[in-house]
């Protein structure tokens, strides 16, 4: 028996790598196809995006990306775990990012005071925008796509007029940027030196710990089941008496909490303020990710690292004379091959399976005094 | 599920019947048949002509109809729009189809009214516009999958009137049925599967239903007799003045549970019977708490228990076994431990404090699936990988599990093969004399009638009749569940008599 339910795990676990794996051939395939209808050679591409993209100071370029998206992933993961499609991740950490970095730009306490206020303050505000979608969707059903695109829009404004000279924002010397007031250098988030290949964010530790809770919460504790009950099948969670309404209001605010702290990696380590250039559309970027990586916490870091990796390079190789469209075409393609590939690969895994069950069950009935040895 | 060696041979104009248990493959081989699943080996042979059926498409030009056992219909839509959704070509969507539809409807007698829509319609009636449907497409072949599962005594008599008018207009019916006596009485042939292969041919005729039952679990005829009563007289759920009403999209108001009011006491199983739709899946639910009646109250040994949420009365000890287990009792895609944990997450051996004992949930899986036959070759497989039967197993063992004092038991052996519908009915005879009590809710009257101690039938959202278990016949029942018998039935030789 014991034998029987290892093979099937690892027939789960090969065909869990087989969906993303084809993914990438197929993206590879396209990419190379697309490069040579510009008349350029795909080989030498591929062979520079590699050397340059394992050039150390590219290994922490890529890790301090990946940091920001692993967030971004897992924050739309913890809804799609749910079965909810949380769009306005996006807007989520604009506006969380923007609060955060107001408050911190007017601490003058010491770090370890100011630092994890600024985070509090972050995921707080994130979880506060989600919530709205949250409530409108379990009182008065309004879908939470709709409602997250328009919050997007409208945190969009409210960041505009606030980020304004006068208002919760001050021009900077250049005359140039407009940007929320500058955390002082005690509220900077620690970094690791790692000498002329720059300096890797400390908050990938943070997101480090961000999955392994993830990790813990959903498939070790009796909230986490509940959650993933009603991913699974709502009409199930009720009668097995999980509120699927509090479940669904619950995950929006942990989804958007954990939104809150996509904008931290570059506001602590980085930027420090809060200007009219934050990086925008990660709440996207999100999705692809979390798609990719299957919701799960480990693939979601490795489609987090694999779109650092594609940024890096594709931007070098717009110097070496290629399009720079190239990233858009290779990041569109693996997203729609993934979500083929998954449904492909799924179906085909639980037919299989039942096919397995099918012919162990047969193959039982055949010598039922050697059930033991059977298979 | 997988099929080997299946010989079959259904000779042209007669209705043959396929019997077998669930899991035996009969599902498998309809599905190859409707070419909705191709064979690895073998051949099927129309008329004479060997064809090769990649998808219904196929099958519907080969003249391969199927009416599904879940109805594949419209609610929204007219008998007429139904029939010819997505066969337009055929004769239009106006009169040429209109007087298609009646053609066939005077044909074989099925009674159909094109213009009527669909919602108002009665599941014998639904059923009937699935069968046009399958004529109208042009099919000499019809397969019809557990037919008569949803039917009363009544219904299922003339569905047979039904098809004998087929059989006559030379039209060949396969016919996939547990109820053995409605296999005996309406097909010509009989083959039987089991363990994905078939047994044999049998004739009818020469046939009892004891022999049938011996060829398809090679083991007697299993009944639902209950031996003697162990009603105590401790109540254990007693339900009063349920009220329920809902307002449709037409702002009319329709009320679905009026008025109900019951007691079951320790080692008690109350039966209730009715055609599908009178109310019943709704007071389940309101039992358990999934739905809130908008009056009345609800005590479990002694506690009120009307305003309490789903999951402390779950833990309270209210066993669910849902009507539909797909829907509402497992999670299909989630291996089976998962699915033990299933509705108890908050108990013994799932959790300890906020956290889940995995490997308590595991070993207690293996457990219910040695002490309640499930087969399956482990717990790591996913619950949609199962037969029906073994599904329903590992519900009840789950359910058992946990030492309920109210099992609400919603069609617990609805397609469930014969083996495993013999140890559901041990099982709840079993927690009946340890004084469980148990609302059973079947379509089945033979099981009704069979495991419960005291009967209740309802209509329109009405406990209308009651009756004794001991003395009365699955045909006075089936005419109280048709609203036209109220009040305590007694048997009588005349019908009329058990009315009052």
């Amino acid at each position: 028996m014991k034998k029987l339910t290892q093979r099937i795990d690892r027939e789960r676990l090969l065909l869990g790598i087989a969906a993303p794996l084809l993914a990438i051939v197929a993206a590879i395939i396209v990419t190379t196809l697309v490069i040579l209808a510009t008349g350029k050679n795909p080989g030498d591409a591929f062979s520079d995006m590699v050397t340059y993209g394992t050039a150390s100071d590219s290994q922490v370029y890529i890790l301090n990306k990946a940091t920001t998206y692993y967030l971004a992933g897992v924050a739309v993961a913890i809804g799609f775990r749910m079965n909810l499609f949380n769009i306005g991740v996006d807007g989520q950490y604009r506006i969380a990012a923007f609060f955060a970095a107001v408050l911190g730009g007017a601490l003058t306490t010491p770090g370890w005071i100011s630092i994890p206020l600024i985070i509090l303050c972050a995921m707080g505000t994130g979880a506060l925008w989600a919530a709205i979608a949250g409530i409108l969707k379990v009182t008065r059903g309004v879908s939470e796509v709709i409602s997250t695109i328009m919050l997007n829009s409208i945190a969009t404004a409210i960041i505009a007029y606030l980020l304004q000279p006068g208002k919760l924002a001050e021009l900077q010397s250049g005359g140039t940027v407009v940007s929320t007031k500058p955390l002082p250098k005690d509220s900077y988030f620690f970094s690791f030196d790692t000498g002329p290949a720059g300096e890797l964010w400390g908050f990938i530790v943070i997101a480090v710990l961000v999955g392994i809770a993830y990790w813990f919460v959903l498939g070790r504790t009796r909230f986490g089941f509940d959650l993933r009950t009603v991913g699974q099948s709502e009409s199930a969670a009720s009668a097995s008496g999980v509120s699927v309404k509090k479940m669904v209001a619950t995950s929006m605010v942990i989804s958007g909490a954990v939104a809150g702290l996509i904008g931290m990696p570059t506001l602590l380590n980085d930027s420090h303020q809060f200007s009219n250039d934050f990086p925008s559309g990660i709440g996207f970027t999100g999705i692809a990710i979390a798609l990719l990586g299957r919701n799960h916490p480990v693939g979601i870091a490795l489609g987090a690292l694999l779109w650092g990796f594609l940024e890096r390079t594709t931007n070098h190789l717009e110097f070496q004379g290629y399009d720079k469209e190239i990233l858009g075409v290779i990041q569109g393609v693996i997203v729609l091959c993934v979500v083929i590939a998954y449904e492909v690969v799924r179906r085909y895994g639980l037919r299989r399976q039942q096919q397995r069950v099918g012919a162990e069950l047969a193959a039982q009935a055949a010598a039922p005094t050697q059930k033991q040895e059977v298979a | 599920m997988a099929n080997r060696d299946i010989d079959i041979t259904v000779a042209a104009g007669t209705v043959h019947a396929l019997c077998g248990e669930n899991g035996a493959g009969k599902s498998t081989l309809m599905k190859i048949l409707y070419g909705m699943q191709q064979p690895d080996e073998g051949t099927i042979t129309v008329s004479g002509e060997r064809v090769v059926l990649n998808n219904p498409a196929d099958a519907i030009a080969r003249g391969i109809g199927m009416v599904h056992q879940h109805f594949m219909l419209a609610d929204n839509l007219t008998v007429l729009e139904n029939v010819v959704l997505g066969a337009e070509k055929l004769h239009g969507i106006g009169a040429g189809a209109r007087a298609r539809i009646k053609e066939i409807s005077e044909a074989y007698g099925l009674n159909v009214r094109p213009d009527v829509l669909l919602e108002q319609l009665g599941v014998a009636d639904r059923q009937r516009v699935e069968i046009l449907k399958v004529l109208y497409r042009g099919a000499k072949t019809l397969i019809l999958d557990e037919p008569t599962a949803v039917l009363v005594p009544q219904e299922v008599d003339a569905l047979f009137d039904n098809l004998r008018e087929l059989k006559a207009e030379g039209l060949t019916v396969i016919f996939i049925s547990h109820k053995l006596g409605e296999v005996l009485s309406v097909a010509d042939e009989i083959t039987v599967i089991r363990r994905g292969t078939t047994v044999g041919t049998v004739d009818p005729r020469h046939t009892t239903s004891k022999q049938l039952a011996e060829l398809m679990v090679g083991s007697e005829l299993p009944t639902p007799e209950t031996e003697e009563s162990t009603v105590t007289d401790v109540p254990m759920l007693k339900v009063s003045g349920l009220h329920l009403s809902q307002t449709d999209l037409d702002g009319v108001e329709r009320i679905i549970l009026d008025e109900i009011g019951f007691t079951i006491h320790k080692g008690e199983v109350l039966g209730i019977a009715g055609v599908e739709g009178n109310g019943q899946s709704e007071l389940v639910e309101a039992i358990v708490g999934i739905r809130e009646p908008d009056a009345g109250s609800i005590t479990l040994d002694g506690t009120d228990i009307s305003r309490v949420p789903t999951r402390r009365r779950r833990e309270a000890g209210v066993g669910y076994i849902p009507e539909d287990r797909h829907r509402h009792g497992l999670l299909l895609e989630a291996p089976l431990w998962e699915n033990r944990i299933l509705g108890h997450v908050t108990e013994k051996p799932n959790s300890r404090g906020r956290l889940l004992d995995i490997r308590g949930a595991r070993a207690d899986t293996e457990r219910i699936i040695q002490a309640y036959d499930v087969r399956t070759p482990g717990i790591e497989v996913t619950a949609a990988s199962l037969s029906g039967g073994n599904q329903q197993k590992l519900i009840v063992g789950r359910e058992m599990s946990h030492a309920p004092k109210l099992l609400i038991a919603a069609h617990p052996t609805r397609g469930v093969d014969v083996g495993a519908q013999a140890a559901i009915w041990d099982h709840i005879r079993e927690a009946r004399r340890e004084g469980l009590a148990v609302l059973l809710i079947s379509a089945d009257l033979d099981e009704l009638i069979g495991l419960s101690d005291t009967l209740r039938v309802m209509y329109r959202g009405r406990l209308v009749a009651d009756a004794d278990p001991a003395t009365i016949t699955p045909e006075e029942l089936g005419s109280a569940m048709t609203g036209a018998a109220s009040g305590h039935l007694e048997h009588a030789e005349n019908d009329e008599d058990g009315a009052r």
